[in-house]
């Protein structure tokens, strides 16, 4: 579970049909930290992730992981390295949180094989890990937004990649869960060094929790590096066309960002 | 991971499989009783013995031919469509994740019934023909519908609506050509309108039973990827499913099972459609549909068709019957999802 792995693209180029989102991309991401993908709507960041978990192929250019390209690994093997938790997964109607756990031992099961007991322990895993034991029975739709999202999380966990990637796991959540979900991240980093790269929106929970930064602008790289490197008042200003002041964060000692309106700036 | 948690979890998933397969077990009783009284009942009454005997291929005066030569084939057929409806239908509602995209709302059921009066009364077709005639028209209206309804994936609400408009125009096909049938009698012109077993015989079981046992197993091996697909597109395929590979194999089986059972007893209304839900309300939505969906269509198909000979002083035909029970249905579905906010 620690093996640390690779995962780099290379002049990686995307689009859907003639419109192309991503254009010549490089980027690596430090294996074993935390990598946050910051960048203003529409700029290509989840077409970005699709693509690196194999589900969008690239007009030219590479994913790899570990040096090998993602594209043409078999889906499964891929899917027992590198996870993905999309940004709107569906929860079929009445499903338990058991089941939908369960179904995140997808990769680790052949076409026609028995559940096993190592299915079981992942799943009991996960479900602790996102403190979703005592909803195990509970139907999905009945479940808070907060505690959907664990659920979801926990599914990605039950599939025991090393690297998982997530589309805006905190989006449609109020501030006391998304502290709580990028904790459980951090704790699934720090405990068994997992690579995360996650998409999000809150500038200043992505320089908060992660430790490296990427800021993606028009689908070309505007800046990585650790949070302190990225988020100046000028990336800011090319990457979202915002006027803001960076002050130091006095409880975690990171950049905090605090955007500059037309309205209701004194000083 | 804490051992209580494990424990809950193995019990947990004990438990629901046992629930599964108990289900599983009182459908299967159920289907097999409903068989037997279906077999016994009729103008004439047998008892067990005889039709144990005729099974087994003995001579039973009387028997050998109204059980042997009428009742049997009607039964098999109506287990044997039940299946392959039931089978059909919620590959279709699973892959979309709507319950409305069954293979005889969405047009599929009505190329195929369109093609197999297309086959009989303006190319003479006869048999296998008709059968292979009725497949090649599924797919391809499978394939138009889902040509048309593609624009950066599909959706499954774009592609209902544009189904229900090829349905309509296919089913005044098969009206147009009912219509142009001189000599057609009522009883199979209505098996082309709404489905019927009337007049089963084993030359006509025997190719849907073939299409039954070389595309089941074919779909039931993708049981697995198919709900995994229900998470989505996406999440599906981070799971490691591969998403055009299993859509086209169960599209094709899918479509294959549905247009053999509509050649052989024509389109028996809205089984496709209800076996779905009702097997997901029995069984829950933990596991694949599959199977469940294929008994429920076989029970509906037996008791329907049992309810339609012998409940009224007429006789309907089996798919007057299921159409009374799916349209309700229907129209549930279509007001619940209206009060949920749904686009459909």
């Amino acid at each position: 579970m620690t093996a640390s792995h690779t995962l780099d693209v290379e002049q990686l180029t995307l689009g859907y049909k003639d419109r192309a989102v991503i254009e010549s991309l490089d980027l690596v991401v430090p294996p074993g930290r935390i990598t946050a993908i910051v960048g203003a709507n529409a700029c290509g960041k989840s077409t970005l992730l699709r693509s690196m978990s194999r589900l969008l192929a690239p007009r030219t250019g590479h994913v790899l992981l570990d040096g090998r390209e993602v594209h043409r690994m078999p889906p499964k093997e891929l899917a027992r390295t590198l996870g993905l938790l999309p940004q709107s997964p569906v929860a079929p109607e009445g499903i338990t949180v058991a089941d939908l756990v369960s179904r995140g031992r997808h990769p680790h099961q052949r076409m026609l094989a028995r559940w096993s007991i190592q299915d079981d322990a992942a799943v009991a895993a996960a479900l602790d890990a996102t403190s979703t034991a005592d909803l195990a029975d509970r139907a999905v739709d009945e479940l808070s937004g907060g505690q959907r999202q664990r659920v979801w999380i926990a599914m990605a966990l039950a599939q025991q990649t090393d690297v998982l990637l997530l589309d805006e796991p905190t989006t449609f959540l109020d501030v006391s869960h998304q502290v709580e979900v990028l904790d459980l991240l951090t704790d699934l980093n720090r405990s068994r060094g997992t690579t995360i790269v996650m998409v999000l929106h809150d500038l200043n929970l992505a320089a908060r929790y992660a430790d490296h930064l990427i800021a993606l602008a028009d689908g070309k790289l505007h800046a990585a590096g650790t949070p302190g490197e990225v988020l100046t008042e000028d990336c800011v200003r090319a990457v979202f066309g915002l006027e803001s002041r960076i002050i130091n964060d006095p409880t975690s000692d990171k950049p905090l960002m605090l955007p500059l309106g037309r309205h209701h700036v004194t000083a | 991971m804490t051992t209580t948690t494990l424990q809950a979890v193995t019990r947990g998933r004990v438990r629901r499989a046992l629930r599964r397969r108990l289900l599983m077990a009182v459908l299967a009783v159920l289907i097999v009783a409903m068989a037997a009284i279906s077999l016994m009942f009729g103008q004439t009454y047998y008892p067990p013995a005889d039709i144990w005997h005729v099974i087994l291929g003995e001579t039973v005066p009387g028997a050998s031919f109204t059980v042997g030569e009428l009742r049997l084939p009607r039964t098999a057929m109506a287990l044997i469509v039940g299946l392959c409806f039931g089978m059909g239908g919620v590959t279709f509602q699973t892959m979309l994740r709507n319950p409305l995209a069954s293979p005889d709302i969405i047009g599929i059921t009505s190329g195929a019934s369109a093609a197999a009066t297309l086959g009989i009364v303006t190319l003479k077709l006869t048999g296998a023909e008709v059968s292979v005639f009725a497949i090649v028209a599924g797919l391809a209206v499978a394939l138009i519908v889902y040509t048309l309804s593609f624009k950066d994936g599909v959706a499954g609400t774009r592609l209902v609506l544009i189904g229900i408009g090829i349905a309509a125009m296919l089913d005044s096909v098969t009206s147009y050509q009912l219509s142009r049938a001189g000599q057609w009698d009522l009883q199979q012109a209505l098996r082309w309108l709404t489905g019927s077993l009337n007049g089963a015989s084993w030359h006509e079981v025997v190719p849907v039973l073939i299409a039954l046992l070389v595309l089941g197993p074919v779909l039931l091996a993708r049981g697995r990827d198919l709900t995994m697909m229900q998470l989505g597109d996406d999440a599906a395929g981070a799971l490691g499913v591969r998403m055009e590979r299993t859509r086209l194999v169960v599209i094709v089986a899918a479509v294959g099972l549905i247009a053999f059972a509509t050649a052989a007893s024509g389109p028996i209304a809205f089984v496709a459609f209800l076996s779905g839900p009702i097997a997901a309300r029995l069984f829950g939505n933990g596991g694949s549909l599959l199977l469940p969906a294929g008994l429920v269509g076989s029970l509906l198909v037996l008791v329907a068709d049992f309810v339609g000979q012998f409940a009224f002083d007429h006789r309907y035909p089996v798919g007057v019957v299921t159409g009374v029970l799916g349209a309700p249905y229907l129209i549930y579905l279509i007001v619940r999802t209206n009060r949920a906010g749904g686009s459909l």
